[in-house]
């Protein structure tokens, strides 16, 4: 009986392709089960809301890891085209997923000190994660743009949602109307793209010219098409803006600061690690034949970004604006391991992927501390505030310390075998000029790191501190942080531990 | 490669006891001072057990390759990494160092009353096993690794325990010897993409490298990132700046490990790594080291003649010392690097032992100022023996290794034509370090006190040295003394493996070692005699 139902499922799924998607699928489940879930308890049981949110979530990952456990699958094709599975994908959604949970996390400590409502955050969140799981797997422009609008369409809310602050609805009115701009960027020049890939007078005009496939073989025929390299630019320009590379990072300060600190967490990591992985398959495929003309503009891109972001975080008070900043350079650097994909260096994207885990451990640290350290006003965080931090709550200044040192790329943190796999790619790629440029800026990212340590731990005065216990961490903090923390420190140790370099 | 011998294990431990002691200081912040110390002295004394242990069964007949060779997978094995440890003449000595230093540095800072005691110690021991991984490392990506885990500890020590001005010093140090620090992880990730042996091991590199030279352009290209990379880690002239400054505010133990161990180095990296893979690129750059060689024995040597303040100078003093190291690499002969090797580890112990002292001191006379001390022997006539040891030692006076190290370095200058001339400002730079050197101890401890001074000096505030002083001051004096007697402890074994990497006779031309082998054997010069 047992093994005929095993047998009729497993035909079943075989046939039945929305198997595919289950953990996106479950999300979404989720998040409208913490709807209802919020009508039917009563008052004194809306604890169990965030609850079911984190504990849904591990069951999910748990779920989905059989699905991560097949990595080194190959590629499978779903949906005529529309989305496509590789171990990449799979690897990202494991990485969504766990930065989903820790957002949640850091939003249950946000909301128990603010006054607003709490389940519609887990929901977007897990809506978001959703949307981004998705947005790494497509492979055909409309799926990409649908993921991606409803990804950016939830944050809008997220960003604004502490109503009550001015910085956050003003972070949310800038996020609202640069990235409707950028959405408009992105259709625009997706249907440049589609409208001239649909000319049946051109070489291998396509019917179906959105899908990936389709449109690699019509870009290789006709690489030099005035308005393919424009339509090509506009849907960089519009992936840039995701990731808030130079000129497309305007907004990433203001919203940075404005916004609920998980939500400035979940933006820095898992939004800025979609649209990475967007952009790769985007120069591994449909601009495959425009590389020549690509690899100069995103170096040119790389390089300011990575300048930009270091200079203008130096003079930063405020830490949720130095995190933001600094978080540019950070996308410059992983610049550098697209572009060394385009010039063939195959296994810099896992270069990119392990310097993105790296870059969520570490951040996920130091958002988690910042959440604490968080008085009721929310974007007011500036580096003043952690003068002796480290004497009042030693263990929250050591995870504070460790996540600064790893997002500097200091041994033996994981963020510095991160930015080893990325330089030596680099090198590969024969990208010489870049790397000159990377060095200066970890040069110029040290001082303002380690200034930030050096406000927790070097105090001025030597008068003794009294150890201030009333905000510390509680035991399920310690837990979170120090797994983050403890990650850090075995990846940069011992790599093997994280195999997605192998 | 990896033969899972004892040899290569105890290897291992000297690295991880360190580390370990430190991880269990660090968590235990409620131990007794008794347990602390007891952990304390274990993670301190191991590394120099061990390094004895080994020397004493170093094997010289295995020229050209490593012993005690231990090789662990750590995840990096696609980009050719692994944990590659290993021992060879050249860096048996330097490991010994850092074990020597790091003990006396550790029964030093043991007995110091530093505030939060447990957190210092952990930090000196976080750093003291990077240094024995440094130097233990035949992969080159990990001796770069391991030298980075122990410029953290530094940066953290210098901000909390460190004296006036530490917070700018602390930062501005750490800016510039990360900026020197990726330079050099530059040069490396060069080497090791260029020479297309798909390995940071060195001894894979000098094999690919000895095959197939690299074109004389890449070489000059990639000498040049290591030269200046390392250059700033050891203070090169005009790198300088954060040398005196950063050692003026570290606290003792730091400053200890740094200046005698930790800046050693990126010479050890020029001279083991960087000049034999690249003889082209160390022969392009040749004037301009000798150049900056020289800014620090003239310049510097003037710089520290004008300081008032005792720990400034003993700062200036070291930078200004590693000149002759770099005169000694710049020959680019046997004599040449075997004197800069020389040279690297009594200086580490001299200066080691001259901070340290400095420190006692300033206990005693509550002042850095040279000024305004005087007399000093008279209440504490050990100290002063220790410290006109120390200084005589740094001057280079024979019966310390130093002169050794800078004699061979003449010696090696004097050999050809072309640099004959460069001894005649070296051996100024000597006569400028015995100014100020002497200048110091007469200042201290002889001569008139000032007024201020002499009450002080009445009172019975002023003791001899302790006997943890006395005990971390002998372990350091008489190292340098050995060294000094007998170097051969260290050069016949150095020798040997120097002869497979340099030519014998300095000669400005791109040489491979290879053709090194077929000069005449009679000729061959002991470092010694």
């Amino acid at each position: 009986m047992n093994k005929l139902l095993i047998e009729f499922l497993s035909g079943y799924t075989a046939t039945n392709q929305w198997a595919a998607i289950l953990p996106e699928i479950m999300m979404g489940v989720l998040a409208l089960c913490l709807l209802a879930a919020e009508m039917v308890l009563p008052k004194n049981r809306q604890a169990w809301v965030p609850r079911l949110a984190i504990w849904g979530q591990v069951l999910i990952l748990m779920i989905a890891f059989g699905f991560v456990g097949r990595c080194s699958i190959g590629e499978f094709q779903y949906f005529s085209g529309l989305i496509t599975q590789t171990d990449v994908t799979q690897i990202m959604r494991g990485f969504f997923l766990v930065s989903s949970i820790a957002v949640c996390y850091l939003g249950h400590i946000y909301l128990s000190k603010q006054t607003l409502p709490q389940t519609e955050f887990y929901a977007l969140v897990l809506i978001i994660s959703a949307g981004m799981m998705l947005l790494v797997q497509s492979t055909h422009f409309v799926m990409l743009f649908v993921a991606l609008e409803t990804v950016t369409v939830a944050f809008y809310v997220l960003v604004a949602y502490s109503r009550t602050s001015q910085f956050s609805l003003e972070a949310g009115l800038k996020y609202l109307i640069l990235g409707a701009l950028s959405s408009g960027i992105l259709l625009f020049g997706i249907v440049l793209l589609y409208g001239i890939a649909g000319n049946p007078e051109l070489l291998g005009a396509s019917r179906d010219s959105l899908n990936y496939g389709e449109l690699m073989n019509f870009v290789i025929l006709n690489m030099n098409n005035m308005i393919v390299k424009i339509g090509a630019l506009l849907v960089i320009a519009g992936v840039c803006f995701k990731i808030g590379a130079v000129p497309f990072q305007i907004w990433v300060p203001d919203v940075y600061q404005g916004a609920p600190t998980p939500v400035t967490a979940y933006l820095a990591v898992a939004s800025k690690a979609a649209g990475f992985i967007v952009l790769i398959e985007l120069v591994r495929g449909p601009f495959f034949g425009l590389q020549d003309f690509l690899v100069p503009v995103l170096s040119v891109i790389a390089a300011a970004t990575i300048l930009f972001g270091n200079i203008a975080a130096v003079a930063q008070r405020n830490v949720k604006r130095l995190m933001g900043l600094s978080g540019i350079a950070h996308a410059g650097y992983l610049l550098l391991g697209v572009i060394a994909v385009m010039r063939g260096v195959d296994w810099a994207v896992y270069a990119v992927i392990f310097y993105l885990v790296t870059y969520l451990l570490a951040s996920f640290a130091v958002f988690g501390v910042m959440s604490i350290a968080a008085g009721e006003e929310d974007a007011n965080q500036e580096l003043d505030h952690y003068e002796s931090f480290a004497r009042k709550r030693p263990f929250l200044g050591g995870v504070l310390a460790c996540g600064l040192g790893s997002l500097a790329g200091i041994p033996p943190l994981g963020g510095f075998i991160g930015k080893l796999f990325l330089f030596v790619a680099a090198f590969q790629a024969e990208l010489y000029g870049l790397l000159i440029i990377a060095i200066v800026g970890v040069v110029i990212s040290i001082y303002y790191y380690f200034g930030w340590i050096r406000e927790c731990y070097f105090s001025s005065s030597s008068t003794a501190v009294v150890k201030d216990i009333s905000c510390g961490a509680t035991s399920s903090d310690r837990f979170l942080l120090g797994a983050l923390t403890v990650a850090s420190i075995v990846i940069g140790i011992l790599p093997a531990a994280l195999p997605i370099i192998r | 490669m990896g033969n899972l011998d004892t040899n290569s294990l105890f290897l291992l431990t000297a690295i991880i006891a360190p580390l370990l002691a430190g991880v269990v200081l660090l968590l235990g912040a409620r131990f007794s001072p008794t347990t602390m110390r007891a952990i304390a002295v274990f993670g301190f004394a191991w590394p120099l057990i061990i390094g004895l242990l080994l020397y004493s069964r170093f094997d010289p007949s295995l020229i050209g390759a490593y012993n005690f060779e231990l090789c662990l997978p750590t995840g990096l094995e696609s980009i050719g990494i692994y944990l590659h440890l290993g021992l060879n003449g050249i860096s048996m000595p330097l490991f010994l160092l850092a074990g020597t230093v790091g003990l006396a540095a550790g029964l030093y800072a043991m007995y110091s009353k530093a505030e939060r005691p447990h957190l210092y110690l952990a930090l000196l021991l976080f750093m003291l096993g990077g240094l024995m991984g440094t130097f233990a490392s035949i992969d080159v990506f990990f001796f770069y690794f391991f030298h980075e885990f122990a410029l953290i500890p530094t940066f953290l020590m210098i901000g909390m325990w460190g004296g006036v001005g530490r917070r700018g010093a602390a930062i501005e140090m750490t800016i510039y010897l990360t900026l020197g620090a990726l330079l050099s992880l530059l040069g490396l990730i060069a080497l090791y993409v260029q020479s297309g042996a798909d390995s940071f091991s060195l001894i894979e590199l000098r094999n690919y490298l000895s095959a197939q030279p690299l074109s004389d352009t890449v070489q000059n290209n990639i000498f040049a990132l290591l030269l200046f990379g390392f250059g700033i880690l050891v203070s090169l002239f005009p790198f300088h700046s954060w040398a005196p400054k950063g050692y003026a505010v570290a606290p003792t133990g730091a400053a200890m490990l740094h200046a005698g161990v930790l800046k050693k180095f990126g010479l050890y990296g020029l001279l083991q790594i960087a000049a034999p893979l690249l003889p082209a690129g160390a022969d392009h750059w040749f004037p301009w080291i000798v150049w900056l060689a020289l800014g620090n024995i003239i310049f510097i040597g003037l710089v520290t003649l004008a300081q008032k303040d005792l720990k400034m100078m003993l700062g200036y003093s070291s930078v200004m010392h590693m000149g002759y190291a770099f005169l000694g690499l710049a020959c680019f002969s046997v004599i040449g690097a075997g004197g800069a090797l020389l040279l690297m580890v009594a200086h580490g112990l001299s200066v080691a032992l001259l901070f340290m002292l400095s420190t006692c001191i300033y206990h005693r006379s509550q002042t850095f100022d040279l000024s305004e001390m005087g007399g000093l022997a008279t209440k504490a006539p050990v100290l002063a023996a220790f410290f006109v040891a120390g200084s005589m030692a740094s001057i280079g006076l024979p019966g310390f290794g130093n002169f050794w190290g800078e004699f061979t370095i003449f010696a090696a200058l004097a050999e050809t034509e072309l640099t004959r001339w460069i001894v005649v400002p070296a051996a100024t730079g000597i006569i400028i370090s015995a100014i100020y050197g002497l200048r110091a101890v007469a200042n201290i401890f002889f001569g008139q006190p000032k007024a201020a001074f002499v009450e002080r000096l009445q009172s019975d505030q002023i003791t001899d040295l302790q006997a943890f002083e006395k005990l971390s001051a002998g372990i350091l004096i008489a190292a340098l003394v050995l060294t000094g007697i007998f170097p051969r402890v260290f050069s016949d074994d150095a020798n040997r493996e120097l002869l497979e990497l340099y030519p014998q006779q300095q000669s400005h031309l791109p040489v491979i070692h290879s053709a090194v082998l077929s000069t005449d054997v009679d000729t061959h010069k002991e470092l010694t005699h």
